[in-house]
């Protein structure tokens, strides 16, 4: 059962497992769903964010942070998981570890039609091209997935998504 | 027809030798086809070097990761017109990041090379100087003649980063050295120098 976690409370949760990770750079394409995230990585002085164009510039950068030893991560709405593939052959053929979190639309209780069809893609395409998917539907799976998708990044060197569904989001209402 | 452009009078092959004086002092990224062939002939594919072989428009956006994360170093990307054509949002991710420690050359041949030379749209109506600034990059510098080059040497010491240098050169093959394509092992050597540094 759910209880009513704001975005600001999971927000937090998962903000500080990355800082802790040592997650330094938070690149992002805005989404309502990372709103929080974006503005605690602002105010943190261990963090910084960086604005992207498109989502596929976040995983050239996060590779680019690695070969210099530092960690980010890529912050983006569903749809954006259609504009990376390409560069994903970064992760496969370089091993970079990469860590998404993908905040999902065109899932549960979606309202838009123009969601669904990327958003119904978005677990069969991210594993086409080698990212696990980690899937969160209740609050209290948050903490273990979380923990799960950091370890298989940094620890493991995998390419990795959190993936933050509509159930555990809540519906956006338009 | 052109449309106020004058043909280059670069010859690609003496672009980075003229410009880079030092290229130990730099973390050098190059993206794919030409750009990739000459730094891995230039430098010897040296361990300051990643040369990429695919994931086109990619080499912009890694250079601003390594950018930011080794604000120590002077990071230079050495990138091809059709590369950065693929995806030159990234130059306005660059001018709202301002990495002080990036250098960003576009060594524009106005072709897709790799794929049989076929035009691209420097060649037609395209001014990537324009676009730079237009990003928003502070400092931005045109050469198409060799004897511009002291000038772009300098420019790439003396401006103030994040910096754009669009070369222009004339159309002809790259370097045909025969580079590691074993990004997995390219990146651990390149990650090793790094942090051993």
């Amino acid at each position: 059962m759910s209880t009513a976690q704001t975005r600001e409370d999971w927000s937090r949760q998962i903000f500080d497992k990355l800082a802790a990770a040592g997650v330094t750079l938070f690149s992002y394409v805005p989404d309502f769903g990372n709103i929080s995230l974006v503005e605690m990585a602002d105010a943190d002085n261990r963090t910084r964010t960086i604005l992207l164009s498109s989502e596929q510039e976040g995983v050239a950068l996060c590779a680019g942070a690695d070969l210099v030893g530092a960690r980010g991560v890529l912050l983006m709405q569903s749809s954006g998981v259609g504009n990376c593939p390409n560069m994903l052959s970064l992760v496969q053929g370089g091993r970079f570890p990469m860590l998404m979190i993908v905040t999902m639309r065109g899932d549960y209780g979606e309202q838009n039609p123009w969601q669904y069809p990327m958003g119904q893609a978005v677990e069969p395409v991210l594993e086409a091209m080698g990212i696990k998917c980690i899937r969160v539907e209740r609050d209290d799976e948050l903490d273990q997935a979380t923990d799960s998708a950091i370890s298989a990044a940094f620890a493991a060197g995998q390419g990795v998504a959190l993936i933050l569904t509509q159930k555990f989001l809540g519906a956006k209402a338009f | 027809m052109t449309i106020g452009l004058p043909d280059s009078t670069i010859d690609r092959s003496i672009l980075l030798p003229a410009i880079f004086p030092n290229p130990e002092n730099y973390l050098l990224l190059a993206g794919l086809a030409g750009a990739a062939k000459d730094s891995a002939a230039w430098t010897r594919e040296a361990d300051n070097l990643i040369t990429l072989g695919g994931a086109m428009g990619a080499a912009v956006a890694m250079g601003l990761g390594m950018a930011l994360s080794a604000p120590d170093r002077q990071v230079a990307v050495i990138t091809g017109d059709g590369e950065l054509m693929m995806n030159v949002g990234v130059l306005a991710t660059v001018a709202s990041a301002m990495p002080e420690n990036l250098t960003i050359v576009c060594v524009d041949n106005g072709q897709h090379g790799e794929t049989g030379g076929q035009p691209g749209h420097t060649s037609h109506r395209t001014n990537l100087a324009k676009m730079a600034e237009g990003a928003g990059l502070p400092a931005v510098f045109t050469v198409s003649a060799p004897d511009e080059l002291p000038a772009a040497r300098a420019f790439l010491t003396d401006t103030p980063a994040p910096r754009f240098l669009w070369a222009r050169v004339m159309p002809g093959p790259p370097s045909s050295y025969k580079r590691n394509w074993d990004l997995a092992e390219c990146r651990l050597i390149f990650r090793n120098a790094f942090l051993s540094s």
